[in-house]
């Protein structure tokens, strides 16, 4: 478990510090698998009927699914690469390691006494959180943000692992469901996006704002046509 | 028990056919069907169910029967407009109102089975007495109500549609996670996240842990509620719908994120913590009500200033709750009358949309000339919205200024004054403009689908100012007191 939570704070690290896209998509889709395989590796040998079918669905939707969904979003797209990012890759890295810090802080004074689980994981979990709260405000391709959302989402969902709840299973599924058709909604907006917009740059999104009154979008359609 | 499972699985299991069911005419009668259906098994329901069984995941109190009736009430409303509005509306492609660009709306069937979808998330997460269930639930509203605000797919919608999707489902992230650190204020025994269970042993919970988790909840419920300066999607939202979803979301959807951290808050209040979550309840009302008002006040979109009406409405919501005692009972009478009003208005702005063919306020003059009854209907809503008697909002409103001066909070009474005068200021420009004076397109007969459930609506906003019915008293009294308040 050790091992799985190390893992996840490196892929998160790797996301910050990467640009291109679809390695991006990649490193979602390993925390996916390792996020499914977590609850497997927790009830140790003794791996029930609803801990299998959950621990399979979630490597199915979120290692494999989604994932390839996403990287149909790109090809359609032709975007590539995350170019120039409200904070830069290096910069981004470095907010990383505070973000850690914070990490390991806020999992130091949550002060859980579950013997079979690893601070660690409480600590990774909390910076997949935050992790992709900053890939969220910070990256401008939509794409990104809904990526962003994923990471976030198995953040919250390793503090569940770690904080060994035992919600009935059907919730459990329904929590995977909800976020599964979320991503999936999500993806189907890219598509519409690419189509309408030319691009997939979520801070031009601004056409229905109250404190600017003027249509960026507009201009920005016309810049590309 | 059968009857409650029944009022989420019919419109589920209708929504989920919708989408497969090729003829207009046969999809149309499903929706009208299930929809008087829903409003007749609801109504039964709270008659003959009385108290929930403790350990069942699915149960109704008074709370949630308010709220359950309520939402049937308004889906009907929206779904004899809703019929004739679709009957109306070319799926074809056609010229944007605003920026001229082409457009075509989604499939029927999409419309359809989307808002049925709703209604089922929006009976689950009313009625789910577990607090992971009701979180799967309140999520699964966002996702069946994204492709609705889709509807009309050009690009303010969606931009709309992105901005709902990511925000929502981001805060009601955070909020599972206060679901997350309620499982730890559980210090010994089973960790059973059923509300009876909670509110059982509510004076054994650890109290560190029940304000972190009531915090996360907060943020993460009031970004779905619209509670300022969470609530950013909201107008964006709401006003580039199609009018009928506009009514539910503005209705329906925001009271069941309130129901969410109404629950909290019960708990809160069982566990002897009933300030804390109140202040804070207090600090994001006047926060969303000042806001809010602001933004009316400048607002050249109708349907935007709908919008966030309903920010300023779901302040004084969270403010009733916060101050608790008598608040409790106003918030509650409150949300019952801000969901018809606001159903109305957003139904009539649909018809004014409809024949003016622009949301902008500057452009638009002469509705009574026009359109006699949306005419009426609007300034009617107007009066009835910005809390002028003899409508129900009057009373509601009174009733929680009432609550504030009790408690001798002199700041918070002022504020909250203020702010509804400031809402009532900057609508009464608008609207009055919008409705008077001569008009530039022809008048001309209105649809019966069109006009019927805001009239509808209209009476009973009316009703409920002279007259508070028994039954919806008493239902309103004990839902004050599941949160510790006293009635009347």
């Amino acid at each position: 478990m050790t091992i799985i939570s190390v893992l996840l704070i490196l892929s998160c690290l790797w996301l910050l510090g990467s640009s291109r896209l679809h390695v991006a998509i990649r490193v979602v889709a390993i925390q996916g698998v390792l996020l499914g395989v977590l609850p497997l590796v927790r009830s140790m040998g003794k791996i029930g009927f609803g801990v299998g079918v959950l621990g399979l669905s979630t490597i199915i939707s979120k290692g494999i699914l989604l994932p390839w969904l996403m990287s149909a979003c790109l090809r359609l797209s032709g975007i590539r690469k995350e170019i120039e990012p409200f904070v830069g890759f290096g910069p981004s890295l470095l907010c990383g390691t505070a973000l850690l810090g914070l990490a390991v802080w806020i999992a130091d004074r949550l002060q859980l006494t579950q013997a079979q689980v690893p601070q660690v994981l409480l600590i990774s979990s909390f910076f997949a959180i935050l992790a992709g709260l900053f890939l969220m405000v910070t990256r401008r391709k939509a794409i990104m943000q809904s990526l962003a959302y994923l990471v976030m989402e198995n953040g919250v969902y390793g503090v569940g692992v770690s904080m060994s709840l035992d919600f009935p299973f059907i919730v459990e599924l329904g929590i995977l469901l909800d976020v599964f058709v979320g991503v999936f909604l999500m993806g189907n907006l890219l598509f519409h996006l690419d189509r309408e917009f030319e691009h997939l740059d979520a801070d031009k999104l601004t056409e229905l704002s109250d404190l600017s009154k003027s249509t960026p979008v507009l201009d920005a359609a016309e810049e590309n046509a | 028990m059968m009857l409650l499972l029944l009022t989420i699985l019919l419109p589920a299991a209708a929504g989920t056919a919708s989408y497969f069911i090729r003829p207009h005419r046969w999809r149309r009668l499903l929706w009208g069907t299930v929809a008087a259906l829903h409003l007749a098994l609801s109504i039964t329901a709270v008659l003959t169910i009385q108290a929930p069984p403790l350990d069942h995941w699915i149960g109704m109190d008074s709370l949630s029967a308010i709220f359950l009736v309520l939402t049937s009430l308004l889906f009907l409303g929206a779904t004899v407009y809703g019929i004739g509005y679709v009957a109306r509306e070319p799926v074809a492609g056609q010229m944007d109102f605003e920026d001229g660009s082409l457009f075509k709306n989604e499939p029927e069937s999409v419309f359809t089975g989307g808002l049925l979808l709703l209604l089922a998330a929006m009976s689950l997460a009313i009625l789910s007495r577990h607090l992971a269930l009701q979180w799967v639930a309140i999520e699964a509203t966002t996702l069946a109500s994204a492709p609705l605000i889709y509807y009309h797919q050009n690009r303010r919608s969606l931009e709309a549609a992105w901005k709902y999707l990511i925000l929502c489902s981001v805060g009601i992230a955070v909020a599972l996670l206060g679901i997350f650190f309620l499982r730890m204020t559980i210090q010994d025994g089973s960790h059973d996240l059923t509300l009876a269970a909670l509110l059982e042993r509510a004076g054994t919970l650890n109290h560190k842990w029940l304000s972190t988790a009531f915090i996360f909840m907060l943020v993460g419920y009031g970004t779905k509620m619209g509670l300022a300066p969470l609530h950013t999607w909201l107008p964006d939202a709401h006003s580039e719908a199609p009018s009928p979803v506009s009514a539910m979301l503005s209705g329906a959807l925001l009271n069941c994120a309130f129901l969410g951290i109404l629950r909290v808050q019960q708990i809160c209040t069982a566990a002897g913590m009933a300030s804390f979550g109140g202040d804070l309840l207090i600090l994001f009302g006047l926060l969303s009500m000042g806001l809010a008002g602001a933004f009316i006040l400048r607002q050249a979109d109708y349907k935007r200033m709908l919008a966030y009406s309903s920010v300023e409405h779901m302040g004084i919501l969270a403010l009733g709750v916060g101050l608790g005692g008598l608040g409790l009972f106003g918030s509650f009478l409150h949300a019952v009358n801000h969901s018809i009003v606001k159903a109305m208005l957003f139904l009539t702005a649909g018809n004014i949309l409809s024949r003016f063919h622009t949301k902008d306020t500057m452009k638009i003059q002469g509705v009574c000339d026009a359109l006699p009854i949306s005419g009426a209907l609007w300034i009617t809503g107007f009066l009835a919205v910005t809390g002028s008697p003899p409508f129900g909002t009057f009373i509601s409103e009174f009733t929680i200024l009432r609550a504030v001066l009790a408690q001798g909070r002199w700041a918070t009474a002022v504020l909250y004054v203020l702010f509804l005068l400031l809402a009532f200021v900057g609508m009464t420009g608008i609207v009055l403009r919008m409705a008077l004076g001569k008009s530039e397109v022809n008048r001309v007969r209105e649809p019966l689908t069109a006009v019927l459930p805001p009239m509808v609506f209209a009476v009973l906003a009316l009703l409920l100012g002279v007259y508070l019915p028994g039954p919806l008293a008493d239902r309103l009294h004990e839902a004050a007191q599941l949160l510790g308040g006293v009635g009347r």
